[in-house]
């Protein structure tokens, strides 16, 4: 990746001496999928992305220009057209950009086992074939699939202010697929859900997911939901892997807590947030048990980094300590238009995009509970996995999620498998209902490659760690039949 | 004076497409075949909150798709490119060598299927725009005193084909999108879209009008519903949400064949919706290429459901070889980029006094499954939401959550499709401008089941 850890630059002097700040930040991501679908290797795509997003500060105006052209001319194109976005929006800006920080970052960030040997492309295929393969135990599958994604990428930011961080990740995406379909109906069981496993590092990662033999669990698993009972109707406990909890947080503590929604940013296309500027510092957000933090600094996590797209440092705080809402996701910017404390969480996509507030790693810190003690302590539940379903309203208040699978529990013990689990609720009220939190030995760390936000509309990266957590008088349902 | 990144001068891309697709004709040898698709756009996004410019900028973009196929193993390589012939010359060298390594680990893939028939095709729609910040200086005057948050996108966006074989297709589309809501508090908001080839002005004041007559609405106290079933209005936008659910592997040939399409029982015939429901994949009315990834043509039109009836799917080639079925135009997602769905009798003049006593639902909001097999599906009520006794609109209503399935609203619920249909511009920008489209009319349900 030449261009992206050393681009060559235009001549800066000719813009700077009429600009207050400006910023460049390259990005060059390869990335290979290997897919073999029903015993057939689907042909391989690889992608190389190259390309820098300018941004400037001019007489309180803010701009950016993107291209993928990083040549010397290119930049200084960029860079202008940035600078006059800058100046013509000046009078109309909703912010007064002599008002930002102007950071000056310095270092490298590489992720966990960046430069480790891999695979060849032949032994991925070799392998995902195998789980393929043993996915296929009977004529009610009716399709299959086992695929892995491979991502490299640097990122370089530079800043007038001297900045010049340069980082570089390994992500990798395995996931396994069944489909079984029988009696009418159609069920698919999936490893920790959509791509629910994407993480920094290699091949460390299959191994501490097992993904090597799911696949003939999974299709066991597939073949006994389509034949299940529905999952039953009634006011009840829940009990949520973490396969599901990661949704539960991204949805109903990550969104609401975005300071740029809180600020009315997103309200014409993701939404605003029920939470308001005056909550922070003593609003009760759930039960005690509840502990949230934003850590970018945990290595294998998803979107772990050393310094945001803007520059700032990467630091875990907590945002949620004890139930009592203590800061909102909001990155350098909106902590100056918000006055309020924030995260190191300004990013971007891509080189195509500008940064705005984002998630990044959203955790639920551990409790002292082992899985079978919260169990037990369940008269009459359900336990759910793998999220299949996601819905909220725009001020991530009003939800619905739906599992692949779940279990009933009847006086402490696991009973029978049930499908279409549902349940729904009201954020500001479901987790104060938070009463058991899984110890340190059943968190998982898992995530999402594909949190959608902004406009121009990006997809990002998101972490997500958890343990299984109990939560209490919960409305549940069931499919159709 | 604002930038904008120079409008290329008329056919400047297209001859860079055609140069790049010379470049692979050179780079390829006997026994190989390529297949390459272009996707560009030089595109201004103007970012707007409180009745002001929250982010203004600038994206140019250039991707190209390379497919090298040798026998029946083939492999992609998607690239971005500089622009500069030079650099772009070496990246597609560099290319074709990596997938001639690539071809060398593949097994033979039973599915490969691509056009051979040169079909050539040449479409440019759309003329010059006014500069962003002259559009964005009559949004922001014309919203003097309210609270506008949205967003504006305008410029060219490029669709390319070429193969080995000698076929060029191109699509050129210079658009614009702008998307904005009027906020009363809160979440009490009127959504409009004004999207097209040439900025009108007398369009958008008439728009921006009726956005703040809704938005006085707005201002009355609003009602709270108790969880129930309720008569139902949904609005042209509203209905582009189910739209989209329904594009989520609803017609899809492959996900029919392995019964994951939330529509196979229809297909089976184990559900039903009533004789009105029509829908079609329309690339003859919409905005999306004439053709696809493989480089088939697209037919004019595809029925989808006819009389309440499923007729056909969407084929890719690739499902296509691997159930034994013909491909129809479809790329791998098959999903609908220009969903049609049939116009009905109701009078759109006419929905309130059809409602009469029930809620409009102006839009809905993240929608997902709650049942696919059974096309349940759940989802929120979101910004201009009444409540309508009488045929007269009394109160705007708090957001609600329905669950539901398309069987039930779409089947015996369904009283009235309205005889006007609306085309409804993706608005999507995800990693590039979208050019997909919905014609869709209003409905009228009987009842509706609201949940939370």
């Amino acid at each position: 990746m030449p261009d992206a850890d050393r681009p060559a630059l235009p001549d800066m002097a000719s813009l700077t001496g009429a600009v207050d700040f400006w910023s460049l930040r390259f990005v060059d991501e390869t990335a290979e999928t290997l897919t073999v679908r029903k015993n057939v290797a689907l042909p391989p795509l690889a992608c190389r992305e190259h390309g820098a997003m300018a941004t400037v500060y001019a007489e309180g105006g803010y701009g950016y220009a993107a291209t993928s052209d990083t040549s010397p001319a290119g930049l200084a194109s960029a860079l202008a057209r940035a600078s006059a976005w800058a100046r013509a929006t000046a009078k109309r800006a909703l912010i007064d950009a002599r008002t930002l920080p102007r950071p000056a970052p310095r270092g490298e960030y590489a992720s966990p086992s960046f430069h480790a040997p891999t695979r060849s492309r032949r032994e991925w295929f070799d392998l995902l074939a195998r789980e393929s393969r043993e996915s296929a135990i009977d004529s009610r599958i009716v399709d299959w699939e086992a695929s892995i994604e491979l991502h490299t990428a640097t990122h370089r930011l530079l800043t007038s202010a001297g900045g010049d961080v340069v980082q570089h990740y390994r992500y990798m995406y395995p996931a396994l697929s069944v489909t079984a379909h029988a009696e009418g109906d159609t069920q698919t069981r999936t490893l920790n859900g959509h791509r629910g496993i994407c993480q920094q590092g290699a091949d460390e990662i299959l191994a501490r997911f097992g993904f090597v033999g799911s696949g003939r669990r999974l299709a066991e698993e597939a073949l006994e939901v389509v034949v299940a009972p529905n999952c039953p109707t009634g006011r009840m406990d829940v009990l949520l892997m973490p396969d599901q909890m990661i949704l539960q947080i991204h949805e109903s503590v990550g969104h609401p807590l975005e300071l740029d929604r809180i600020l009315g940013d997103e309200r014409n296309f993701a939404g605003t947030s029920f939470v308001t500027p005056d909550m922070f510092g003593t609003y009760r957000y759930g039960s005690e048990l509840l502990n949230i933090t934003f850590d970018p600094t945990r290595p294998e996590e998803l979107a772990s980094y050393g310094w945001d797209d803007d520059g700032a440092r990467a630091e875990k705080v907590h945002l949620i300590r004890k139930g009592i809402l203590e800061r909102p996701l909001g990155s350098a910017i909106s902590q100056s238009r918000a006055g309020l404390p924030g995260t190191s969480n300004s990013r971007a996509d891509s080189w195509n995009r500008p940064p705005i507030d984002r998630m990044a790693n959203l955790n639920l810190e551990p409790g002292d509970a082992t899985l079978a003690e919260m169990i037990a302590g369940i008269e009459r539940g359900v336990l759910m996995e793998t999220n299949s379903s996601w819905s909220i309203d725009d001020s991530r208040n009003k939800f619905q999620f739906g599992c692949e699978r779940g279990r009933l529990i009847e006086n402490g013990k696991l009973g029978a498998v049930v499908k279409n689990p549902n349940y729904r609720g009201i954020s500001a009220s479901f987790w104060r209902s938070l009463a058991r939190v899984g110890n340190e030995d059943t968190l998982e760390v898992l995530g999402s490659p594909y949190c959608g936000k902004g406009e121009p509309n990006q997809v990002i990266r998101v972490g997500h760690a958890s343990p299984p957590c109990v939560f209490t008088g919960v409305d549940v349902f069931g499919g159709e039949g | 004076m604002a930038p904008r990144e120079p409008m290329p001068a008329c056919g400047a891309v297209e001859a860079y497409f055609h140069d790049l697709a010379a470049t692979l004709d050179d780079l390829i040898v006997a026994g190989e075949t390529y297949l390459a698709r272009f996707s560009a756009e030089a595109s201004d996004f103007v970012r707007l909150n409180r009745g002001r410019v929250r982010q203004p900028g600038s994206v140019v973009q250039r991707f190209l798709d390379v497919e090298l196929v040798r026998g029946t193993r083939h492999a992609t390589q998607r690239l971005s490119l500089s622009g500069r012939p030079e650099a772009d010359r070496a990246l597609l060298t560099a290319s074709i060598a990596a997938l001639r390594t690539a071809l060398a680990d593949l097994q033979e893939d039973p599915h490969l299927l691509y056009s051979t028939e040169v079909r050539s095709s040449h479409e440019v729609r759309g003329g010059p725009l006014p500069p962003a910040e002259t559009v964005i200086e009559t949004v922001l005057a014309a919203a003097d005193g309210v609270d506008l948050v949205g967003i504006y996108a305008g410029g060219p966006v490029y669709r390319g084909f070429a193969n080995s074989l000698g076929q060029r297709n191109w699509h050129e589309v210079t658009s614009f999108s702008l998307q904005w809501s009027l906020y009363h508090r809160a979440d009490k908001a009127v959504k409009t879209g004004f999207s097209g080839f040439e900025w009108n002005e007398a369009e958008f004041a008439a728009k921006m009008a009726g956005a703040r007559e809704r938005l006085a609405l707005l201002a009355q106290p609003s009602r709270t519903l108790t969880p129930g079933n309720y008569r139902a209005y949904l609005t042209p936008s509203a209905m582009e949400e189910i739209g989209a659910m329904l594009c989520w592997g609803g017609f899809s040939g492959r996900a029919q064949k392995t019964k994951q399409s939330c529509l196979f029982r229809l297909r089976d015939g184990a559900a039903v919706l009533d004789p009105s429901i029509g829908f079609s994949e329309d690339t003859a009315h919409g905005m999306a290429p004439s053709f696809q990834d493989e480089g088939f043509t697209r037919p004019a039109s595809v029925p989808l459901v006819v009389e309440g009836k499923m007729a056909s799917s969407l084929v890719s080639p690739r499902t296509a070889r691997e159930f034994e079925l013909s491909a129809n135009g479809a790329n791998g997602a098959e999903s609908p980029e220009s969903l049609d769905m049939a116009a009905g009798k109701l009078p759109t003049a006419n929905v309130l006094a059809a409602l009469d006593t029930g809620i409009y639902v102006g839009n809905l909001w993240y929608l997902n499954f709650s049942d696919r097999p059974a096309c349940r599906l759940t989802g929120m009520t979101r910004f201009a939401c009444f409540w309508v006794e009488k045929g007269k609109i009394i109160a705007p209503v708090d957001v609600m959550r329905f669950d539901d399935s398309v069987f039930r609203l779409f089947g015996e619920q369904l009283v009235a499709l309205t005889a006007e249909r609306e085309l409804l511009a993706s608005s999507d920008t995800y990693r590039a401008r979208s050019v997909s489209s919905m014609c869709l009319p209003g409905a009228v349900v009987r009842d509706m089941a609201f949940t939370l």
